[in-house]
Order: C-alpha cells, then structure tokens, then sequence
C-alpha cells in the first residue's frame, strides 16, 4: 500500500532581510529574495523521512501564489518531494487565512486520496498558524498542531505524535487520514540534492485556477470573499533604552533590583 | 550566447552554498590548524550528488554539467579550499577518466561508486623526477601475461591517503617516449600498493597530500585505462578538464577572501569612517571584483565547451592561469586590507591566502598553462 502525503508549503519573503515601508506602510518585497517558509521545510522533511523508511510512499507538495512560487516548488522537488501542485489565479490574490484554506482544501480534495496532510506552523510573513488548522477543519480530518515528535507504526494507520504546548508536551495517538503541522524542533531539514535539482526544473508543475478548483471568487475565495483584510502594517517603536543594575555582588544586584520593582509597585 | 544563469545553475549555487556554510564552513579552520582531512564530510557530499556532478545518472551521477561542477567547486572553495580540492580531484582526475577511456565494465566497477561518492578517486602521474616534464615517467608496468606488474612511486597525490581507486600512469614501453605510457585503474588494496610519506605543506592543511609506493603491484589486465600507449593522451585530457576544477577552486577562495573582506570593510572604522568609505580603499575593491567576475566568465566559457564537446584545452588553461593568480592577488590584497588582523589566524584571509598559492602550482604551474596557451598561438 503506498502511503500518500500532501505537504502545504509557502514561498514567502525572506524575513531576515524584510522592511516596512514607513510612507505605505506596506511591506517592501521589491530585492526582498523568496524562500521556501522554514516551518514547511521541516513539514517536508518530515514527509521525505518517512519516504526514506518506505520508498513507495508518494509527496505532494501544494501552495497557492503567483506564478514565481514554482521555484520554491521545484525545491521542495529538489529535496524529494515526487509532485507538486501550484494553486494560482488573479481571483485568489487577496485571500485571507479562511480564503486561503478554502482553496488549499479544493486542492487537497482534487488531489483526492491522502493519509497524511503535513503543514508547516506558520509562515514567517504572516505569522497567523490558522491555515494548517482551518484546512482540516474544511476537510474534516484530526488535526495536532505544534509537533515536534513523529512517529508511525508499521501498520500505516496509527501514529503517535508530540506536541509542543508552552509548558510542556502531549502524546497523542492518532489515526490516518490526518492533518499535522511542524515545528522546527521536528527535524533538520535536509538540503536539495544535485541531481534532484536536474529532474526537478524538467518537472511539469501543474497550475490550477478557480475555475478549476471549483471555488467561488465571490463566496470562497480572494479578496473579496476575505472576512479579515490587513488594515495597516507598522513598525513598532523602539522601547527604549533599558536601565542597567550594577552592584558588588549578585546579591546586591538582586536587592537593588527587588526594590527598583517594588518602588513601582510591580512586585 | 546567453550570459544568463540557468534556473539548474541556480539552484545548484544556493544548495551548495548552504551546504558548505552549515557543513564546511564551521571545520575550516580546525582542520586547517590541525592538518586534518575532513572525512565525515565526504558521506555527506555524496549523500547530496557532490562527487558526482557531470556524470549521467545511469552511472550513479547527478547528470548535471562542468558549469554546475564548477559552480559547486567555487562554493566549497569559497568557505574552505581543502574540501573543494578533494571534490576536485576526485570528479575530474578520476571519475573523469574512467567515465570518458573506461569500459562499461570498468564504468560498472568503478565510476558507478566513485559518481556516488561511495569510493574517493585520486590520480597518479607526478613522479619525483616527472613534474611538468611527466614524459619523464621511471614507473614501470610489465606485461606478465595475465596480469600487469607495476613498480615505481607517485609523489603529492591529492586524497592519497583516502582514496580507494586511483588512475595511474606508468611506462609500459620506454622506447615508445610518451607513447609508451598508460594509464591503470588501481584500487587502494591491491597487493603491493602502499601510501607513503605526507606532506605537510603551506595550505590546503586538510587535504591528504601523499606519496604512493608499487612495490611488486599486481594489477588485473583488465584494468588498463584506454588503450596500450594512450596514457599520456588519458593523462594531458584529464588535465585539461582538472584544470576547469582548479580554476574555479581559485575563484572560490577568492571570491571567499573577497566577501569576508566587504563585511570587515563595512564594520571596520578609522580616522572616524568605515573603512567602506574610503576612496582608495573602494577602487582597490573595485579592481579585485573585475578579476574575479572576468576569472569567472573564463571558467564557465571553458566548462561550456567541455559540454559542447568542443576542443577547450586552450580555453581552460587560461581560465586557471587567470584565476589562480586572481586568487594570489585578491587573497593578498584582503590580508592588506584587513591590515594587522589579517596576518592573524583569527581571521579566515590568511588561511585563504596560504591556500591559494598552490592554485598557480598544481595540475600544471602557470608556467605550463602559457606553454599551453602560447602552442594555441604558434602551434607546437
């Protein structure tokens, strides 16, 4: 039985090198280079790992975006993934995080028999972690978010998970057809190899629109179907220079500091 | 002519590049320091297609090209010159050979686990008498029926001590002169095969430079490369195409020194501005980035016509002739130019430049690659 998995994944700006335009208040994406969101990188990663255990397994990689996302996708082809899907039309442009799922949900549901559907957290652009969830939501499989330990038994169907909570870890059990998102903790993911990068860029990439899809540009998706749409985006202001504690020792340090805190009335 | 980088080539650069920041790049310096060849990193070059580049997949390479080999040779260079010589050596001066003069049962044997990186290759020609004269070869191979008997010494063979399969010349008919040479496929345990001294050099520290021994080595008939009297004929065109590997390992350090350079430039201030600031300082760097982009457009002009199947002899000596004194002068000048730091081993530049003196030496000195160059010009 070979075991198929789709892998959302997005191209997103390359947050290191990001600014806001301070007049538009946009971001500036124009010099900004694209990469593939390194929480997808460790969905992927996951993905090929379990394709290194059992080699029939078969990788989808899905995203939505312009035509330029192709090569974000003919990287996670150059890394192993066996085919990969680009959801892309004027009337997705806009979408928001509930759009955004719909759309991926039409892809995922085209694409048709899945056991696992793999996603990053987040994407380092928008920061929201509501895809992953809502896209199980729309295809009514289980969901665990945050994992950062995977683990699938011999029989295909069980599958134990650990998932990261703030102050600690769940163990979960669950059962195929499922959604998972990564988190970095998962896994290191591995690079593009050489020769994959050969099959990869001779690779046909699909490109599916709405109409394809079968979604509605008025109802489901873009930018007017949204029910969020961002207002503004800005720089915050610098807090301020920080006051330093000096002190003989580090009881004194620690003194000092209880009453700085307790003068304002913070303790 | 299209001067415009393909998406393959592309993506070829960003995989390598992050490979050798995140691998390469952090035991640079140790393995400088202690002359240590960098062995675990060698699964992991294979395991990602690197010791294989511009081989068909059908004989376990990535089926890439000799511009993505190069591309991948400058950026192992570019963070650590030892680990872009043993990529170097391996792909063009053994996989190379075999691929182009072998059989398919040699190809079968040998290049299939070189191209995969499950075997390193090095290469024997220089004898201690043989240098740029190679036609001076006192290895001997003897006829002996069902086997050939090889007895001689190879001297400063890259990946000596680490390889497994080495392509050998040897004298098989001294009354032949050149034409009496050929060229064998040995394998690390041969019986009569042994490595002899290393040599403890001025740079690339962590390469295994070596000395090989034939004592009495019995040798499979069927390991001939190419044809009875062909191994100088193996031997000049395999140089050709390691002359592609060494130049764009000279670009690499380079480029690598140049780089390091820039950002002291823009953190480095005196007299109350970044050094970036300053004039004389700027058309220094100017001139340094025109060798190194003109070094490259060299290199991938003579690895194009190596694709193209084109005669590129002339073209890739010049490209190592130019690069490799790109690489002495652009190292030189970034030492300068870090002032005291860069004469500290604090800083990578000094390395880089000790490293990049032995690119106008091996594989044919600059001086071979006039000689080269000007035989273009006049004919032989």
């Amino acid at each position: 039985m070979a075991f198929k998995i789709i892998v959302c994944a997005k191209q997103v700006p390359d947050t290191n090198e990001i600014k806001i335009d301070p007049v538009t208040k946009t971001l500036v994406r124009e010099g900004v280079p694209s990469i593939l969101n390194h929480d997808d990188a460790n969905a992927l990663e996951e993905a090929l790992k379990i394709k290194d255990v059992y080699p029939d397994t078969h990788i989808t990689v899905i995203t939505m975006g312009p035509p330029q996302a192709k090569d974000m996708l003919r990287e996670c082809l150059a890394m192993g993934a066996d085919d990969a899907i680009l959801a892309s039309d004027r009337a997705l442009g806009g979408s928001d995080t509930w759009a955004t799922s719909n759309a991926l949900a039409a892809v995922c549901r085209k694409v048709g028999d899945y056991d696992l559907i793999f996603a990053g957290r987040q994407a380092i652009d928008g920061d929201t972690a509501q895809v992953g969830p809502q896209l199980a939501e729309k295809l009514g499989v289980p969901q665990v978010t945050y994992v950062t330990e995977f683990a699938i038994e011999d029989d295909r169907k069980n599958i134990t998970v650990k998932r990261a909570l703030e102050d600690g870890y769940e163990l979960i059990k669950i059962k195929t057809p499922c959604m998972l998102t990564a988190i970095k903790e998962l896994n290191v993911p591995r690079y593009m190899s050489i020769g994959g990068i050969y099959d990869a860029v001779r690779h046909d990439i699909p490109s599916w629109g709405a109409a394809e899809l079968g979604v509605d540009p008025d109802k489901e998706v873009g930018l007017l179907a949204s029910p969020t749409n961002v207002y503004r985006s800005f720089t915050p202001a610098p807090k301020g220079k920080g006051v330093t504690i000096e002190g003989e020792s580090d009881k004194d340090v620690a003194d000092k500091l209880i009453i700085a805190l307790k003068a304002k009335h913070a303790i | 002519m299209d001067f415009q980088t393909s998406k393959e080539h592309e993506f070829v650069r960003k995989m390598v590049r992050e490979f050798a920041v995140a691998e390469v790049e952090p035991i640079a310096a140790d393995i400088d320091k202690e002359h240590r060849f960098p062995e675990e990193n060698i699964p992991k070059m294979a395991r990602y297609g690197l010791l294989g580049i511009p081989f068909p997949k059908e004989w376990g390479g990535s089926g890439g090209d000799n511009i993505a080999y190069s591309i991948a040779v400058e950026e192992l260079s570019r963070v650590c010159a030892t680990t872009g010589v043993i990529c170097s050596a391996h792909t063009s001066l053994c996989a190379w050979p075999i691929y182009h003069y072998g059989t398919d049962a040699q190809k079968e044997k040998y290049l299939i686990p070189l191209a995969k990186g499950e075997k390193l290759g090095a290469f024997g020609l220089t004898e201690s008498n043989a240098g740029t004269d190679a036609s001076g070869q006192q290895t001997k191979a003897e006829d002996k029926g069902d086997h050939w008997l090889i007895n001689g010494s190879k001297v400063f063979i890259t990946n000596g001590g680490y390889a497994d399969t080495f392509v050998v010349m040897a004298m098989t008919d001294r009354s032949k002169g050149n034409r009496g040479i050929s060229s064998f496929i040995v394998e690390k345990d041969f019986e009569g095969f042994s490595v002899g001294k290393t040599e403890d050099k001025m740079g690339i520290c962590g390469s295994s430079t070596t000395e090989l021994v034939f004592q009495n080595m019995k040798v499979p008939k069927e390991n001939l490369l190419g044809e009875v009297g062909q191994g100088f004929k193996v031997a000049l065109s395999t140089l050709d195409g390691g002359r592609i590997g060494i130049a764009s390992q000279a670009l690499g350090i380079a480029q690598g020194a140049f780089d390091v350079t820039i950002e002291y430039m823009k953190s480095r201030r005196q007299f109350g501005k970044r050094l970036a600031d300053m004039d004389p300082l700027r058309f220094e760097v100017a001139d340094l980035k025109t060798r190194i982009d003109a070094a490259r457009l060299l290199i991938h002009r003579a690895a194009d016509m190596k694709d193209r199947h084109e005669a590129y002899g002339p073209q890739s000596a010049m490209a190592k002739l130019f690069a490799a004194e790109t690489a002495m002068h652009v190292t030189t000048k970034c030492v300068q130019l870090h002032g005291g730091y860069g004469y500290t081993k604090d800083y990578p530049v000094e390395r880089m430049m000790r490293d990049a003196k032995i690119t106008e030496i091996y594989e044919g000195t600059s001086e071979a690659q006039k000689l080269v160059i000007a035989a273009s010009v006049f004919g032989r």
